[in-house]
């Protein structure tokens, strides 16, 4: 049998398009992996460029300065707001990366045909595709401060390139999340069974 | 859904349509606006988008205008051409498995709830900068905001296949 994966009507093995919504039937995304570690790997790549890079150019009458994302955030805890300084570390910093070591082992442990912890990966998993999205908050925060702070000469916030790159890591790495096919978890048992 | 079919499609109809409106508002009206020292600045929705507006930056405007509201209006757009017909207990519209399929599909691409947070973090870095007034968009923002979560709270997707297959 093979549910749909959108409305949930199960239909007969090779079937290849659901009977009540249309949509495209799968037993499993064989070529789930290959996509998921293609996107991982470009959006790790474009995760860098987007530390490296400043992220938010400022411009006062006295001082131009550029900030990167920690830098953003290291400014933010000498201001004293530390919740949003925690806000923006979480999402910029913490929410990738752990997004990065995530998908990998839920990858490898498919590859390896690992059947341990089953229900805590596909908890994992639907932990990373619900949290991934809540990294874009710093892409608009530039985009909120370069279009707010445009005083002439007295201050101008302009976007870096960094902002850039660090949005399409985090598009990158919601594909990644989206191309993992969570049903592969549970494949490992039934090789065992056989 | 525990009450009867049309009238909780009347109720997720409702409120799509309250969104659609408010997030017009949010477009149209100004967003937040800073004064400093005699300067005046006033920005709106759209502004924010054009802040990539810079040679290498222009894809991400076009990205960040999606996120932020041409995804979400498509599937307030999609969700009512979808289920229009149902709350009148008529047969579907020819397409409206299509809509609706948009409709779920894009939803981890609708960022306006993000964008909202990111303000919020904007505005406390400004603070110390200048004095910044918030203008009527943000609050049709916020309410857009909210409104679309309780809509998505209420879908059933599943009683939504059932009805849309008959």
């Amino acid at each position: 049998m093979v549910a749909c994966q959108r409305c949930g009507q199960v239909h007969p093995q090779g079937v290849r398009y659901c009977k009540r919504c249309d949509g495209p039937l799968q037993s499993r995304d064989t070529e789930s992996l290959q996509k998921v570690w293609a996107w991982l790997i470009a959006g790790m790549i474009a995760y860098i460029p987007a530390n490296l890079y400043p992220m938010l150019l400022t411009n006062t009458l006295v001082e131009h300065t550029e900030s990167t994302i920690v830098g953003g955030v290291v400014d933010l805890m000498h201001h004293g707001s530390w919740g949003i300084a925690i806000i923006v570390f979480v999402a910029s910093v913490m929410i990738p990366i752990g997004k990065f070591i995530a998908v990998i082992y839920l990858a490898l442990s498919v590859q390896r045909r690992s059947n341990s912890q089953q229900h805590e990966r596909h908890k994992a998993y639907e932990l990373v595709e619900f949290i991934g999205r809540w990294s874009m908050i710093d892409v608009f925060v530039v985009a909120i401060l370069s279009a707010l702070v445009q005083l002439d000469t007295i201050a101008t916030i302009n976007p870096g390139i960094a902002a850039v790159s660090f949005a399409l890591s985090v598009i990158f790495t919601m594909i990644a999340a989206q191309s993992f096919d969570s049903r592969l978890i549970w494949d490992a048992d039934r090789m065992q069974n056989e | 859904m525990m009450t009867s079919q049309p009238a909780a499609m009347a109720r997720i109809i409702s409120l799509a349509l309250t969104a659609f409106v408010m997030m017009i508002a949010a477009v149209s009206f100004p967003f937040l606006t800073l004064d400093a020292k005699g300067l005046h600045n006033a920005t709106s929705v759209v502004d924010a988008v054009l802040a990539f507006n810079e040679g290498y930056a222009i894809p991400l405007a076009v990205a960040v205008a999606f996120f932020i509201v041409v995804i979400p209006l498509i599937r307030l757009g999609a969700l009512i051409y979808a289920l229009g017909p149902l709350v009148r207990e008529q047969p579907p519209r020819a397409g409206a498995k299509r809509a609706f399929g948009l409709a779920e599909r894009l939803r981890p691409w609708s960022m306006a709830e993000i964008f909202i947070v990111g303000v919020t973090v904007a505005l406390v870095k400004v603070a110390g900068l200048a004095a910044v007034t918030v203008g009527p968009a943000f609050w049709a923002f916020a309410g857009v905001v909210i409104i679309t979560v309780l809509k998505d709270q209420m879908i059933c997707r599943y009683s939504i296949w059932e009805a849309l297959e008959q």
